[in-house]
């Protein structure tokens, strides 16, 4: 058990745990179905924010754009998802039986080509997924190679973004539109609808999202999560230490598309329809207001962050029809003015430090290594004789 | 251009920005083994031909060779991969990682993305830190983050990175700028424990520092070279006393 212990505190697992328990065993328990729906909803979020934690926090990258990958996974799962609800005989009554009704309003009489893979399952899986993937690799690979980065960077994922919005919008035909997909209903003749489904649904989205966590835990402890984190602060240091700073920037990236593609196949399959909506600008700004709340250092804060902030965007709506923007809003300005580490970083420099000291007065706190912020100090004491170490000191002659 | 013994052949480099010429048709050649120190007065170019040289700044002419292989049209990371360590003026270490990682984050192996993800802290590489950091005499201080170091063991801590990577041509841009007296001798005597088996490049203006460290002085002005040889040479040309020790 001690072992057990000291394995949580030092791998950074117990954080993950906590999160694993709340959301598998608390979560269900207490809340009924709708509520837990919407749990389930505003964790499709967190993938997206994990990925901003790598990209933004880490790599110190910021892409306002992020719901460009999120709403690729999202339509891949509803195109697949709408297809099965097209079959020949619910849509009988159609000019065009067998297609998507939103394709019969606009005339089309077949299938396009490109919507053809979307008739199998594992291809819609893989295309949803690599498909961002792909996206992210080419718009990194064009930017980073060119040392395009920092606002330049964030207005061109922005500019992605609202692309993407128009053009589902403008091809009504192949998309749906501004309505979006719905409608959607079984999963390989499973219906999704249904309050058992729901439940599976949500366990699934959990038990992935903290796969994720896990993942994205291993690649910061790796050496690339070091040189992120290096890049991050002495770009040049790296490049002049031997590495192409392009290539790592591009993976972050690519990572960061990969999580928000899962997130937004999460999200179609729980909420049940998929919408321009959820790919314009302000979505994509509100993903990166949930990692900033959360903490962007933080994989764990940044679920944390997902959650409160879609909690508070439900409960002000419900509760203050016409104030909930603003208070949307002085909530995110209050955490990032009054904490710019978000959640984690009030937990890690103020919760964490008083309960050790008050719970074990010989342990000091552990300074963060990798703070978004570099943490006060001392001035660096100046190097007397006395102090200097013995390597130096053996070279006196 | 023609092959040399040399492991550094600057030959013909020019660079203009806009016009001006901030290195003009410049020759130099490095030995092997040798420390090698550039001085001139401010906006002589001393910097931006170290920038050339690995490749932060592109050359409009002319060619820089390392080992006989042309470096004007690689790639920074690849030019550091062929053997050239670069230190910069101001101390340019990792301050939130511990000296530990900074050290071992230069170790040239997993460079690639994915082998930067398999990479392993293994006994060679713990070894190699060891072995580094007490070169630069951090030895006892492997776990102290970056940042709390003072500025002279900063700017040891960035030698070391470049030691790690051991590389056969090192260029330092002032590299005891902002020390004190005493970690400057130390400093002194590092050079001249890590410029055996490599060749060094450095940039100073300290001139008691410059005697005590060179083995060859050039002395740049206006972009080019306005004399080459031992300190005593060099500190007796009209020309030098003319443009730089003069006042």
């Amino acid at each position: 058990m001690t072992g057990f212990r000291t394995w949580l505190m030092r791998s950074g697992m117990g954080g993950v745990l906590l999160l694993a328990i709340l959301l598998a065993l608390v979560f269900p328990l207490v809340l009924d179905i709708f509520r837990l729906n919407l749990v389930g909803k505003y964790l499709s979020y967190a993938f997206v924010a994990l990925g901003l934690v790598m990209l933004w926090g880490w790599g110190g990258v910021l892409s306002l754009g992020q719901g460009v990958f999120f709403g690729l996974g999202g339509y891949g799962m509803a195109m697949f998802l709408k297809l099965e609800a097209s079959d020949p005989i619910t849509t009988k009554i159609q000019s065009t039986p067998g297609i998507p009704d939103f394709m019969d309003w606009n005339q089309l009489t077949a299938l396009p080509a490109w919507w053809e893979p979307f008739r199998s399952f594992p291809l819609a899986l893989a295309l949803l997924l690599t498909v961002p993937t792909l996206l992210a690799f080419v718009i990194g690979f064009a930017m980073f190679k060119r040392r395009v980065g920092g606002v330049y960077f964030a207005i061109i994922t922005q500019a992605v973004a609202l692309i993407l919005t128009v053009l589902i919008i403008g091809q009504q035909g192949y998309t749906g539109g501004v309505n979006g997909m719905t409608d959607l209903k079984t999963l390989m003749g499973w219906d999704t609808r249904t309050d058992h489904a729901k439940y599976i649904l949500y366990f699934i989205n959990v038990a992935l999202l903290i796969l994720a966590i896990i993942v994205c835990t291993w690649i910061q402890k790796s050496k690339l999560g070091t040189l992120l984190l290096a890049m991050r602060d002495k770009e040049d240091r790296v490049r002049f230490s031997g590495y192409d700073v392009a290539n790592f920037r591009i993976f972050a990236f690519c990572l960061a598309a990969l999580l928000a593609a899962v997130g937004g196949a999460m999200f179609t399959l729980q909420v049940g329809f998929m919408s321009p909506s959820l790919v314009g600008i302000v979505p994509s700004i509100e993903m990166v207001i949930f990692a900033a709340v959360g903490g962007r250092m933080s994989l764990v804060g940044a679920v944390y962050g997902s959650l409160l902030v879609n909690y508070g965007k439900t409960y002000f709506s419900e509760s203050f029809p016409d104030l909930w923007l603003f208070l949307m809003a002085g909530l995110f300005l209050g955490v990032v003015l009054g904490f710019p580490d978000g959640l984690a970083g009030v937990y890690m420099n103020r919760i964490r430090p008083w309960v050790i000291a008050r719970f074990s007065g010989r342990k000091a706190a552990e300074p963060i290594v990798a703070s978004a912020q570099p943490m006060h100090r001392a001035d660096p004491p100046p190097t007397s004789e006395a102090s200097l170490p013995p390597g130096i000191q053996g070279q006196r002659i | 251009m023609s092959n040399t013994d040399f492991v550094l052949a600057v030959e013909d480099l020019t660079v203009s920005f806009d016009g001006f010429k901030a290195i003009d048709k410049l020759s130099l050649y490095v030995d092997k083994n040798e420390l090698r120190v550039i001085i001139g007065p401010n906006g002589a170019g001393k910097t931006t031909l170290l920038d050339l040289i690995c490749g932060k700044t592109r050359a409009s002419h002319g060619s820089i060779k390392f080992k006989n292989h042309e470096m004007t049209k690689m790639a920074e990371y690849r030019i550091v991969r062929a053997g050239i360590g670069r230190k910069f003026q101001t101390p340019s270490i990792y301050e939130n990682l511990s000296v530990f990682k900074n050290l071992e984050v230069s170790f040239p192996r997993g460079r690639s993305v994915f082998g930067a993800l398999a990479f392993k802290c293994d006994e060679p590489v713990k070894e190699r830190v060891r072995t580094v950091a007490d070169e630069i005499g951090l030895g006892t201080q492997l776990q102290t983050e970056a940042g709390l170091l003072s500025h002279g063991q900063k700017q040891w801590l960035e030698i070391g990175m470049l030691l790690m990577q051991d590389p056969e041509l090192l260029m330092l841009d002032e590299p005891i700028a902002g020390m004190s007296v005493r970690e400057r001798e130390l400093t002194a005597e590092l050079l001249q424990r890590i410029c055996k088996g490599r060749s060094v490049i450095v940039i100073e203006h300290d001139m008691d520092f410059v005697k005590q460290i060179a083995h060859k002085v050039t002395v740049m002005h206006q972009g080019k070279i306005l004399a080459e040889g031992s300190m005593e040479q060099v500190q007796s040309d009209p020309k030098v006393i003319d443009v730089y020790l003069g006042h």
